[in-house]
């Protein structure tokens, strides 16, 4: 058959076939056994051209309801944010996207060095002393971490605040499960990880706390008084942060986290349902061997001419095999180069403006609905996010939304009965007044 | 590629730059501090590079000026599929209304979303012989993981709980035995015999009532088929354990048999390697599992399902072994491989997998003359040869790779599978023209040559690249793992 992506023509064919000695293709298939050898063709639908099939892709894309035609309120650890419209300029760099791991520096030197650079951004925005070349996601990132606290320590339970991601706690019960690992919740109050009950939950056999900040609520939580409990223990204190809200908010590792894991969506990756994102992972120099998944590290050639090169890989799958820590192999290094992208247009300054840009714009929003009667839900200092109660379940809510062209936040009823009737509302940088306004607006029906 | 040394981003940073355009801060404002608790308003600024857009956007086409990618050149990397990666691909999975959903919108807003992963599992049914697929792993080790979950799940379930044991073969992927692991399984390695197969006689010694499951690679990493796959379908089920079929190598048997048909229970797929979803620098990629019937109820919730009103999630699913990443996979991935599914068709997909195996021989017994050639028989879509004829001359595998560099070639995977000496493990894949196979071929014949007559040729490779070879033990050993300002 004649396709555009298969060059072999008749005439290859034939003289290929006699250069190998065999006089058909099926000869070479010939240790398939009979009894296990597929006859005939897939039973799938049948090719289309270019132009077909672009036509119905196009036409399924717009069975969705998008974020670019629609105005979103909807967070809950991926948001809608400024793109910066170079970082897909870059992406689509073929020399990036088409090549593989960069197990050969000499001819990789690009995407190592871009990595190295995000690794750089992300110790930076964490201040922390090492990150990785990246993760698949926050939730991953989150769940390798309490793995590695597990082996560090060699303890077997892992505390998590019920305020972290409930998508994320549910992947760190998963693999803890694969690990023998317990994982225990520990309980909020008001919105903000129970201090109290942690005090009651800690004892030498939790390996590591495990916290979201910005938590999963929105709410800044107080990380120094955290810190104290979890060390006085000897457990690892990890961390789960949105980058973004770093930029304004004083960061982890200056409380002392030993983790610092979360995704780097916020940095110029789009929502794309969910996936592919981009988990980072960042630890201080003591965990640095620890490290799942790839590091590049810079070194010299024989000229003596700065290089980098993928580094300390005795810690990984390929090398350890069964003493591996973690089997992550695959990675998001093109969402890292975004992100980098995406950092780098930013810069300093940008990162900054936009942090305090999601700030104020979700403070004003929340005030215009106190101002409207609306009760706040677990109300404090928060980043880009925050609860309002409503007299209606967030579903319909969100379905009568929808027909006006907006995208309601999150229904925490999902998670927890207790939050029936409560919205998560996330504001970002994108929201403009006059959109935050007819969101309040159209909200005034369900105020509980 | 140019030769100069490469700033970092860091070095070309100069204090009052910008390249962006943040939207219009159009509410009132307050000041931060009143909105930031004490000691928790950030002081020391994160040194992020500050540059103009042009610049930003000259630093990032010189670093991938100096890149290999699969649109630079032939990239016969064995075991990875380096096949072209389709544009039209590209082109869909940025939609709007693919690449700007929010995976947790009502799910009547993404219906169309939804459709098409439901069609993508059903494509993938079909092309595996499973009983149902999941979307929700990101990359292979991950399905790899998932997939071993469930079968710990399923002993589990049946109060099975010795057992305990993983097989792999010592010719599997590094990731088998660390996913069995992580897991929470021990591994058995079983042995491979002459003819670059699983030693059944092996397999049946470490086979037992403790045996949780058997994983394997079909064709296997030296790229022959393991012919004897009902025989080790019959130990390993007749033993009680379960077939996991690690997908990595599909590109070999598309419409030529079905891992569902070998006997194996689960099964998992990389889309970014058989179904084109681009490797990206190394990732994002995409790892869907397929099963069986009676692993169904422990697959990864949310499950996706199809009924009078349209798609909706399922979350009720107690005996599922719960949510290995948030949301719903790599839905990009996914959309890209649906797109190339689609644009090829039943025949399309039969095509591919001919034409890959046909490249594949010709250019093993194009080579086999010059190279030592372990297993002497047809290969599927890719092949193993050994530089051992050349390593008594003094050059290495290594040195072969490096000198392919100066051709413009990616080198194929060298020194694996672990099994065979200074291995070479090449895969063309069918997107290949004879052209360009026929040049690598007359590149490797020359460096054979250039072994016998000028040694130093090859083991001082690269000549050509932008850097020469790397202080690894360096950089393990000081490690500088981030940019510091002088």
């Amino acid at each position: 058959m004649k396709h555009r992506y298969l060059p072999m023509t008749e005439s290859d064919k034939e003289q290929m076939l006699e250069a190998v000695g065999v006089q058909s293709i099926d000869e070479l298939f010939s240790d398939i056994p009979e009894s296990v050898r597929f006859k005939g063709e897939y039973n799938i639908k049948p090719a289309k051209t270019e132009s077909a099939l672009l036509k119905e892709m196009t036409l399924l894309s717009q069975k969705n309801a998008d974020l670019r035609t629609n105005t979103s309120f909807l967070g809950a650890g991926v948001y809608d944010h400024y793109m910066p419209v170079i970082v897909d300029h870059v992406l689509s760099r073929s020399e990036f996207y088409t090549a593989y791991t960069p197990y050969q520096p000499e001819i990789s030197q690009g995407e190592l060095q871009a990595i190295f650079e995000f690794q750089t951004m992300i110790c930076e925005l964490t201040g922390m002393d090492v990150a990785n070349s990246s993760m698949y996601d926050g939730g991953t990132a989150l769940a390798e971490a309490a793995m590695l606290s597990a082996g560090q320590t060699k303890r077997k339970k892992v505390l998590i605040s019920s305020a972290v991601h409930p998508e994320s706690k549910e992947v760190v019960k998963a693999y803890a499960k694969g690990q023998y690992i317990d994982v225990v919740e520990i309980p909020h109050e008001d919105g903000v990880t129970d201090i109290a009950a942690l005090n009651d939950m800690i004892s030498d056999d939790i390996a590591a706390v495990v916290i979201q900040y910005p938590n999963f609520f929105g709410r800044i939580e107080p990380l120094a008084e955290l810190e104290k409990v979890i060390h006085a223990n000897k457990s690892l204190f990890v961390v789960s942060s949105n980058p973004l809200s770093l930029g304004a908010l004083t960061p982890p590792g200056k409380f002392g986290a030993d983790i610092v894991a979360g995704d780097a969506q916020v940095f110029g990756i789009p929502t794309a349902f969910g996936g592919p994102h981009c988990g980072y992972f960042a630890v201080t120099n003591k965990l640095m061997r620890k490290v799942p998944g790839r590091l590049v590290g810079q070194t010299v050639d024989e000229n003596g001419k700065r290089g980098f090169v993928l580094t300390l890989q005795a810690r990984e799958q390929h090398i350890r095999r069964d003493k591996a820590t973690s089997n992550i192999c695959s990675n998001q290094a093109l969402n890292a180069l975004a992100a980098s992208v995406a950092m780098t247009a930013l810069g300093k300054q940008g990162v900054k403006e936009m942090a305090a840009a999601n700030m104020q714009k979700a403070y004003y929003t929340k005030q215009q609905f106190k101002k409207n009667g609306f009760e706040i839900a677990f109300d404090g200092a928060s980043f880009n996010e925050f609860v309002i109660k409503l007299n209606t379940p967030v579903k319909e809510v969100n379905q009568a939304l929808l027909k006006k062209n907006i995208i309601g936040g999150y229904d925490l009823g999902r998670d927890d009965e207790a939050l029936g009737n409560h919205m998560l509302v996330a504001v970002t940088e994108l929201r403009s007044k006059e959109e935050i306004d007819t969101f309040v607006a159209e909200m005034g029906d369900y105020r509980a | 590629m140019h030769n100069e040394d490469q700033s970092l981003i860091f070095e070309l940073s100069r204090p009052g730059r910008i390249g962006y355009s943040l939207p219009e801060m159009d509410v009132p404002e307050v000041d931060l501090s009143e909105l930031i608790p004490e000691g928790y308003q950030r002081e020391e600024e994160a040194e992020l590079p500050e540059l103009s857009e042009l610049d930003i956007m000259r630093h990032y086409t010189a670093l991938s000026k100096r890149n290999h990618g699969v649109d630079s050149g032939f990239y016969p990397l064995g075991s990875c599929t380096m096949k072209y990666n389709p544009k039209i691909n590209e082109n869909v999975a940025r939609f709007n209304g693919f690449a700007h959903l929010h995976p947790l919108q009502d799910e009547s807003s993404v219906q169309g979303a939804l459709e098409l992963m439901y069609d993508l599992q059903e494509h993938l049914v079909e092309i595996t012989g499973m009983d149902e697929v999941t979307l929700q792993p990101a990359a292979g080790a991950h399905g790899e993981w998932t997939g071993l979950m469930m079968i710990r799940a399923y002993h589990e379930a049946n109060g099975d709980h010795k057992r305990t044991k993983v097989i792999v073969p010592d010719s599997a992927h590094g990731t088998n035995p660390a996913s069995a692991t992580v897991a929470g399984f021990e591994t058995l390695t079983v042995k491979s015999n002459e003819h670059g197969l699983v030693d059944l006689e092996d397999l049946k010694r470490v086979v037992g009532d403790d045996t949780a499951a058997l994983m394997l690679t079909n064709p296997n990493t030296l790229g022959l088929f393991e012919e004897n796959i009902l025989e080790m379908a019959e130990i390993i089920h007749g033993a009680g354990g379960k077939l996991y079929y690690d997908g990595a190598n599909l590109n070999a048997v598309l419409s030529k048999a079905r891992p569902g048909d070998m006997g194996f229970d689960v099964v998992h797929l990389n889309l970014h390697k058989t179904f084109t979803g681009p490797h990206g620098g190394g990732g994002p990629g995409s790892g869907p599992v397929g099963v069986k019937k009676d692993l169904i109820p422990y697959l990864p919730k949310p499950v996706l399902v199809k009924n009078e009103e349209g798609y909706s999630f399922d979350y009720n699913r107690p005996r599922s072994i719960g949510r290995v990443k948030p949301y719903y996979g790599n839905f990009g991935i996914n959309v890209r491989a649906y797109t190339y599914i689609r644009s090829m068709g039943p025949d399309g997909l039969k095509a591919v997998t001919e034409n890959a195996v046909l490249n594949a021989n010709y250019m093993m017994r194009k080579l086999a003359p010059a190279f030592d050639l372990p297993y002497d028989r047809h290969c599927k879509h890719e092949f193993v040869l050994s530089g051992r004829r050349q390593k008594k001359l003094g050059v290495r595998t290594l040195d072969i790779a490096k000198r392919l560099l100066d051709f413009g070639y990616h080198p194929p995977t060298i020194y694996f599978p672990l099994n065979v000496e200074e291995c070479m493990m090449i895969e063309p894949t069918e997107t290949e023209s004879k052209e360009t196979l026929d040049s690598f071929i007359e590149a490797m014949l020359q460096i054979a040559k250039e072994t016998e007559e000028n040694p130093e040729i090859v083991q001082e490779a690269p000549h050509t690249t932008v850097i020469s070879r790397l202080d690894e033990t360096l950089a393990a050993r000081k490690p500088v793992l981030r940019y510091q300002k002088q």
